[in-house]
């Protein structure tokens, strides 16, 4: 039954090529059918073949499918095939799960669109290429989808490549993530050198032979790959594309922020866990890095206006979050957190989507309010996702969450593992505020909407209430599959656990040696209280009396205008990288090509030019002066050469 | 010595196959005076395909002919299909733009191009300085009149006689280079030069040899524009009529690659520390000034001209890694570089073809705004060509990119391989400008109406199977240049 992972990315491919052939002769519903159809067909077939998995032996779950030999030059060769086993079977679940939820909710929410036909297209592509990437059984596969989600990103991000703000963001984020992917490259290439190979199985056995703990070499390699994924999860100092990214179609900040794409940075750290086992420095860095990301993303999230915006830096905070548990070793945690993550932020965003449709793309929460009685499936549903994020037992969020930060708590980092646990406490404090500052600001009090757009508001059609519902259940009750404390029916642990137990070290093990109940319900209670301080904060703050907040504002006017534009992380980034390299192109251009090798020439060319004045009729560049740059070239090469 | 006496014409088979062919293109207009544009362009299709057939039925031999000065093995076959492609494709897409433009010679015009064929694949085949010379003439002179065909044209003019005037420049650094190795060496034949180096090792510490090789390395540079010998291209590219520039960007490239790496390997093998740093030091200059200058260029042309030259860096990364232990990886990609080139450069050319209209160019980056609103295919179709320039899988410039990268960090030539990677990231920006172009932005302006070429689009579908079959499949010609590049490395 294994065999069927096969079929998984095939169907979204086949969606993505009868798309392409059929979609101008098909009416647009079913162009929108089709496309869930592949996704769904998708989803079915990694329920059967994760079926398969579960009834093999645990600790021998591991299934390689090799298609065919892609490149074979000498001793290297590369093979097109996949990796099933538990980790990359969560992955395809989620993916094709949510993806398929989010794919019916577009059919409501794109009605309509001239564009809609291509965006199915996309969306249906955009799948096939995570799939790709969380199924290869190397890292020339992963790095194919890595770059194809990059792509797919792109494409729709500028979906409305009508609006100059999407066009630009659709570039910022793929340039953005070139960056990353270069350093991720590099990583790749030095892996290639040191292994001969980048097949995971043939990486991973000789990994612990190759390299002693903390060499040089296993550090640079992990950090460069950690560069790729703080382009794709959007961590510091990457993250800047993200937030932008909500200039797409609502459906796709969903699939971007919840299944797909920043999940692959995540995804790529706990498969090559055994390389970061083997690097503790590097996996300070990342713990750090993803600590400092939930915590900036975390105090922006607080002042911003724009639902989406909001939402937006709350998934960059969440991320920070799951690099935070990579970082102090448990794996797990951080795989259970991206899952139930994906559950309460796909629906946060498509209640979000619910919410700007209703109201003629209105996104401004100050422009919104007391839209429960006019929504009320939506802000039941998004109510829950909400509660979830913040972290309310026994919703979805507060057991993955919870569990990232008992582990971080007991993560032997010689004392800074607990400035990480404060942050990330502290961090889950600024959740649950902006969480519900977000709610109450949206769904209660009285209505700040103007009357034309009052007039109009509606709920939304069942096409895309359905999907909110099964989300809101999930993300209730997915959480039970990690339940804390009762590790032994802990269904997540004992699927994933085997996958990361091999070279288990500090974090997990530290977590499971020194398992005091106490210490976890005490941490627990922690979390839980300062969970609920949050909400209750926001609802005197928001609700009862808003005249607090406009006090807050005036008198720490400094700090709220550093989290109302960003940390000035943006200006930062024109002013030190853009605006220096597109100086340097041109002085490339004028003054190296122009002026420096034809400038200092124009000199002795016009003397030339005398003797041959019909050649000043050509308009560009002097033949003498190439000729000059020639002759120049070759005796510098002379002088390098023999001297 | 007997062979000189009955040559082996199995050899030069797909060369006299070719050459007949631009006889009876020339004869057949001057004795019909049809004016027909589809038979010169057919007749020169079906030549080139025949000689396409007959390299390929040939592809194991490994013999040599003409007193051992010209050899087919599979080196010099596996450049003659690049050439071959390039010249296919190249005349796919002359068709409706010679006959747009009105000459009425233009069986001239198909016949200089097969002809130059037959010079680049003497040059691949080449053990011989003098013929490598000829075979390097045969291709020059006929681009020389190419690159100035439109007569009327100010920028032709000017194209084709800056191309000449500078072409002879480098022939004659070439010469001299070649003359100082045959005064140390005694023979022009690359295997008795490299036998008499061997018996007389102290003659690699004459200065006037390494001298001579790098007077022979800077000739071969300009024709494959390397900087600083790369000052013609933009210019060049600009004026020639755009399927001469698709011609001139691929095929000569290779054969200049072709010949350099049999001169390095047959005639000069264990001069590689002397040149090593420098073709570095060069490699690297090329893709920097290549991409840094294409950022900002406005006409499309002078943009691929500026990128044909940032390639033409990172191919010679690949020149040098084949120094570090590893030389079948380093030359093999070298050619998969080129094969893949071909491919995907022609076909972004094919486009630019495309969007002449009305007698109008069309070739400035802002007439591709809005394309795929107006031609759906061909917006497409550029964008695969776009994205394997870029380097983005599963093109063949991936794929290409990888085996260079790849070969790099086997020769432990890191601070190489990062150069290019840096650079390439530079790179995918200015490629994707013209995506967003097409994609993002309504169309501004009226274009003319696209006449429609069914030969135009089989070029562009041709190049396009082959840009994306070498990026998904690229195993099976990765492996035939490594084992021809192996075989050339027993001699």
């Amino acid at each position: 039954m294994t065999e069927a992972v096969v079929l998984v990315p095939l169907f979204p491919a086949l969606g993505v090529l009868l798309n392409l052939i059929f979609s101008r002769r098909m009416s647009e519903a079913a162009v929108g059918i089709m496309a869930c159809a592949a996704v769904g067909a998708s989803f079915l077939s990694a329920v059967v073949a994760v079926f398969g998995l579960s009834n093999m032996e645990a600790g021998h779950r591991a299934v390689e499918t090799i298609l065919y030999q892609w490149i074979g030059s000498g001793k290297f060769s590369v093979d097109v095939g996949f990796l099933l086993d538990p980790l990359s079977s969560v992955m395809i679940l989620v993916v094709t799960g949510v993806a398929f939820l989010i794919h019916v909710y577009s059919i409501g929410y794109m009605h309509g669109d001239p564009g809609v036909r291509r965006f199915f297209l996309y969306m249906n592509l955009f799948v096939f290429a995570m799939l790709l990437l969380v199924l290869g059984n190397s890292y020339l596969i992963l790095f194919v989808g890595w770059e194809g989600v990059g792509l797919c990103s792109y494409l729709l991000i500028g979906f409305w490549y009508v609006k100059d703000s999407a066009a630009n963001a659709g570039q910022k984020a793929f340039v953005v993530n070139r960056i990353g992917d270069f350093g991720f490259l590099l990583g790749m290439l030095l892996i290639v050198f040191n292994f001969g190979t980048l097949s995971f199985t043939k990486v991973f056995a000789e990994a612990p032979h190759v390299f002693n703990s903390g060499d040089f070499m296993i550090t640079l390699i992990t950090l460069l790959m950690f560069l790729g994924a703080t382009g794709k999860s959007a961590q510091l100092p990457l993250y800047i594309w993200l937030p932008d990214a909500m200039e797409g179609p609502t459906p796709v900040s969903a699939l971007i922020h919840a299944a797909t794409m920043v999940t692959a940075g995540v995804y790529m750290i706990c498969r090559s866990h055994v390389l970061y086992d083997l690097a503790p420095a590097s996996l300070v860095v990342v713990a750090t890095v993803g600590c400092l990301t939930a915590f900036l993303a975390g105090t922006i999230a607080l002042v911003q206006n724009d639902i989406k915006r909001v939402l937006a830096y709350s998934t960059v905070s969440q991320l920070g979050y799951m690099m935070l548990a990579a970082g102090v070793g448990a794996y797990t945690a951080a795989i259970f957190h991206l899952m139930t993550h994906a559950f309460f932020k796909a629906l946060l965003f498509l209640g979000a989507g619910s919410v700007i449709h209703a109201l003629h793309e209105e996104q401004d929460i100050r422009n919104m309010g007391g839209l429960r009685k006019i929504m009320p499936v939506t802000y039941t549903t998004f109510l829950v996702a909400s509660l979830a994020i913040a972290g309310i037992p026994p919703l979805a969020g507060f057991m993955s969450k919870d569990e990232i930060l008992y582990s971080t708590f007991n993560a032997g980092m010689g004392g800074w593992n607990f400035i990480l646990w404060f942050l990330g406490i502290f961090t889950a404090f600024m959740t649950a505020f902006y969480m519900f500052r977000l709610v109450f600001k949206t769904f209660h009090g009285e209505c700040r909407l103007d009357p034309e757009r009052k007039k109009h508001a509606h709920e939304s059609p069942p096409v895309v209430t359905i999907p909110l519902s099964a989300l809101a259940f999930l993300s209730a009750v997915g959480g039970f599959l990690g339940i804390p404390i009762f590790l032994k029916y802990n269904v997540m642990h004992n699927w994933i656990g085997p996958v990361f137990a091999k070279v288990a070290h500090h974090g997990e093990e530290a977590a499971h040696a020194a398992h005091s109940l106490f210490a976890e319900l005490s941490l627990m209670g922690i979390s839980v209280v300062v969970a609920t301080a949050g909400i209750l904060l926001a609802l005197v703050i928001i609700l009862f009396r808003p005249g607090i907040a406009e006090g807050i504002r005036q008198n720490y006017s400094s700090l709220y205008n550093l989290f109302l534009n960003k940390w000035w992380v943006d200006e930062m980034y024109n002013a030190v990288v853009i605006r220096p390299l597109w100086a340097l192109s041109g002085f490339f251009w004028t003054e190296f090509d122009g002026k420096g090798i034809d400038g200092t020439l124009h000199g002795i060319a016009n003397g030339a030019q005398g003797s041959g004045g019909w050649l000043s009729r050509f308009q560009t560049g002097f033949i003498q002066n190439y000729a000059l740059t020639m002759a120049i070239g070759v005796a510098v090469i002379m002088i390098l050469a023999l001297f | 010595m007997l062979n000189i006496l009955i040559p082996d014409f199995r050899v030069i088979a797909p060369e006299l196959l070719l050459t007949a062919t631009a006889m009876i293109i020339i004869l057949w207009e001057m004795i019909n005076r049809t004016r027909s544009h589809a038979v010169s362009a057919n007749l020169a299709l079906v030549g080139s395909v025949a000689a396409l057939a007959a390299t390929v039925a040939s592809w194991n031999l490994n013999v040599s002919t003409f007193g051992d000065s010209l050899v087919l093995d599979p080196y010099a076959s596996f450049f003659k299909v690049i050439f071959l492609a390039g010249l296919i494709l190249s005349v796919s897409l002359s068709m409706k733009y010679i006959q747009e433009s009105g000459v009425r010679y233009h069986a001239e015009y198909y016949a200089l191009m097969v002809l130059a064929t037959v010079g680049m694949m003497i040059m691949a085949m080449g053990r011989e300085l003098i013929t490598i010379f000829i075979g390097l003439e045969l291709l020059s002179m006929p681009l020389y009149i190419l690159a100035g065909f439109f007569r009327k044209e100010i920028r032709s003019n000017e194209a084709g006689f800056k191309y000449f005037v500078l072409g002879s420049f480098a022939t004659g650094i070439m010469l001299f280079g070649m003359s100082y190795i045959y005064g140390v060496s005694g023979s022009t034949h690359l295997q008795v030069i490299a036998r008499t180096l061997y018996r007389h090792p102290s003659a690699y510490a004459d200065k006037a040899l390494l001298l001579g090789l790098l007077l022979v390395i800077v000739g071969f540079g300009f024709k494959i524009s390397v900087v600083p010998f790369h000052q013609w291209t933009p210019d060049v590219y600009e004026g020639a009529p755009t399927p001469v520039t698709a011609f001139m960007s691929a095929g000569p490239k290779a054969a200049g690659l072709a010949a350099l790496i049999r001169i390095l390997v047959e005639g000069l093998p264990r001069m590689a520390q002397e040149w090593e740093l420098i073709v570095a030091i060069l490699s690297v200059l090329t893709m920097t000034v290549g991409n840094l200058t294409a950022l900002r260029q406005t006409n499309i042309k002078r943009m691929l001209a500026y990128s044909s030259i940032a390639h033409v860096g990172y191919i010679l990364i690949a020149v040098v890694a084949s120094v570090g232990g590893r030389a079948d990886l380093g030359f093999s990609a070298v050619m998969f570089y080129l094969l893949s080139y071909t491919f995907m450069n022609i076909g972004a050319f094919g486009i630019i073809v495309f969007m002449k209209r009305e007698g109008i160019a069309n070739e400035n980056l802002d007439d591709f705004t809005g394309l795929s609103w107006r031609s759906p295919g061909a917006a497409i179709a550029m964008l695969v060509f776009l994205f394997s320039l870029a380097g983005i899988p599963p093109t063949a410039g991936f794929a290409a990119k990888l085996s260079v990268f790849f070969a790099a960090i086997q020769g432990e030539y890191y601070w190489l391989a990062i150069i290019g990677i840096l650079n390439s990231a530079v790179a995918a920006y200015y490629y994707l400008r013209i995506v967003v172009l097409m994609y993002m932005k309504e169309p501004e302006k009226e274009l003319g109406k696209a006449t429609s070429s069914p030969l135009l689009w089989t070029g562009i579908s041709l190049a396009l199977v082959g840009t994306l079959y070498f990026g998904i499949l690229p195993g099976g010609f990765l492996e035939k240049a490594r084992i021809a590049v192996s075989i050339l490395l027993k001699v």
